[in-house]
């Protein structure tokens, strides 16, 4: 369960950030992604994938989140 | 692009790690790695941040070198004790040329080496009280200073002392900060570690200091300089540029900086990052919890620069980046002088760099701008997020090598014969003695600085100066010289 940074690179897109790996990845997908509620499985582009209960309402980024292995 | 092939630099990788036991070579061999372009991430061709074999000769400090000696060194009006035995603090002290501005003694403190000078009785009987003790005599004799740090050395953690009680006591009584930090050398594989320490002291007892306090006045042209440690100026010759675009420079991190300038970074509107590996961590929090965004730059070479200075400029309104265009401008002339001299002089030299920190990837674009090419590279105590950048930045087919050996290192040189080779004071004499020309890029051998565009006049003058300098062959002696004896290089394999 690493604690995993999230914030927006310079296209906006969303970076993962994992401070005790130094991997820093843009996020790919991510399965729930509405205006109220943000969540599920992460997948980077690196192709691994992460899990976290959909936080509702959406968090605002930079943010700090725990995240499982999916 | 570079003289050797991906496939005779694979065999040369294969060669050096020949002489290794079967255990170590395996280990040794993830270090070392030829650069592919087409490799996205580092983490699938080299491995990083790992503890360095036993029994070879590593070129890593520890983390209290991490903390004190880099990110809490260099802050002048604070007192920085070097809590433990006196070698630690008396070794490395002002060794590292970050300049300032300020009496010392007085008001400033970079030069000077505090430490608790521990006893064996310390150690058996704990050292909080004689910490209280030195506390209060610095308080007599220093009293300008604005701020202490308690710098751990190894003892402290081994013997369980609470230094952050005692910080907290004391900080109370004297109204002032007293940072404990908790960076035993033997924390972590090497001064990285020491500077994320580091970082988290910083975040815990003096970044929040001013944050109910709204006195200060904000523009919105504020920025902070963070990871510039000012080495013979560098600082300096990167914040004339920035104020000349019409940005207010907050504070420098932690060159030539002080604690208010700290306290105050939480209320920029931008920070300029040059050192990433050992201030990340702050950059990152600053933005979690402030919302400040930041961005790396690179001030080495007028290509980088312009580049950087667009980035920055892009950041604010028009009315920066028109200044910041002129800026570019205005420096051209000088900096094409400066290339049109040095140029003709350095055009198709091979450099191999070992360094730590930022340089390994930032000064390429240097000696790109001189007609140079960088064939080797190498980190000290870098991350895979590190590697990450270096891999854009060097040539395809060139190596790179983390935490080398100094067997690797001089392999390496011996066959892939650099012209000039830039590493530490460690390796200086080595390599001078092989008769290969050797800049010291930790310290910028007592020159600098090489930041800004001043710093590329001076950093152009200093490569040529090393290079082409008449003593390279004169190694051998003149009766062991046949006539057409060209400068000496050392063989391979010898």
């Amino acid at each position: 369960m690493p604690s995993v940074m999230i914030r927006k690179g310079e296209d906006d897109e969303l970076l993962f950030y994992i401070a005790k790996k130094d991997q820093e990845d843009p996020i790919e997908k991510v399965e729930t992604d509405t205006d109220d509620a943000w969540g599920g499985v992460v997948t980077l582009t690196d192709g691994s994938e992460w899990y976290i209960d959909p936080i509702s309402p959406r968090p605002s980024f930079p943010t700090t989140l725990r995240f499982k292995r999916a | 692009m570079s003289s050797m092939t991906r496939e005779e630099t694979q065999a040369l990788i294969q060669e050096v790690l020949e002489v290794y036991p079967e255990k170590a070579k395996k280990d040794r061999a993830k270090h070392l790695t030829v650069n592919d372009h087409e490799v996205e991430q580092s983490k699938k061709c080299i491995t990083s941040n790992r503890k360095s074999a036993p029994g070879v000769m590593t070129i890593r400090g520890c983390a209290y070198a991490g903390s004190k000696g880099v990110v809490w060194g260099p802050i002048k009006d604070m007192i920085h004790i070097s809590h433990g035995p006196v070698g630690c603090g008396q070794y490395s002290r002002a060794g590292r040329r970050n300049y300032y501005v300020g009496t010392t003694g007085i008001n400033t403190y970079g030069t000077m080496n505090f430490t608790s000078d521990f006893q064996e009785k310390d150690i058996v009987f704990g050292g909080d009280k004689k910490l209280e003790k030195l506390i209060d005599e610095i308080e007599t004799l220093f009293p300008l200073n604005k701020g202490i740090s308690v710098q751990s050395e190894c003892p402290i953690g081994l013997i369980g002392d609470d230094i952050e009680a005692v910080s907290k006591k004391k900080g109370a009584e004297y109204e002032k900060p007293i940072v404990p930090v908790r960076c035993e050398g033997f924390r972590g594989v090497s001064q990285s570690l020491g500077h994320h320490i580091a970082n988290d002291a910083v975040r815990d007892w003096t970044l929040g200091a001013r944050d109910d306090d709204d006195t200060w006045e904000a523009t919105d042209y504020d920025v902070a300089i963070l990871g510039d440690y000012n080495i013979g100026g560098d600082a300096w010759a990167s914040r004339i540029l920035l104020e000349e675009m019409g940005l207010r420079v907050v504070a420098q991190w932690s060159g030539d900086g002080t604690i208010s300038e700290m306290e105050l970074t939480p209320k920029v509107k931008l920070n300029l990052l040059h050192c990433y590996r050992s201030m990340n961590y702050i950059s990152r929090h600053m933005e979690e919890k402030y919302g400040i965004p930041w961005m790396e730059y690179n001030f080495f070479g007028p290509t980088k620069m312009a580049e950087s200075l667009r980035k920055i400029a892009a950041f604010f309104d028009e009315s920066i980046q028109e200044k910041c265009e002129a800026v570019i401008a205005k420096y051209k002339p000088e900096m094409d002088a400066v290339i049109e001299k040095y140029r003709p002089r350095l055009e198709g030299k091979k450099v191999m760099l070992y360094i730590g920190g930022l340089r390994p990837r930032h000064v390429i674009g240097a000696y790109e701008d001189l007609g140079m090419e960088v064939v080797g590279t190498g980190y000290e105590f870098a991350h895979n997020d590190d590697y990450d950048r270096t891999i854009k930045e060097m040539g395809d087919a060139t190596l790179i090598y983390d935490d080398v050996t100094g067997f690797e290192f001089e392999e390496f040189v011996k066959r892939v014969k650099p012209d000039l080779i830039g590493s530490g004071i460690k390796e200086k004499y080595i390599f001078q003695k092989m008769g290969i020309p050797f800049r010291q890029m930790h310290s910028w051998d007592y020159s600098g600085p090489y930041h800004g565009y001043d710093g590329f006049a001076i950093f152009a003058r200093d490569m040529d100066m090393t290079l082409n300098n008449p003593c390279w062959n004169k190694l051998k002696a003149p009766w062991l010289a046949s006539d057409d004896d060209e400068a000496p290089v050392a063989a391979a394999g010898e």
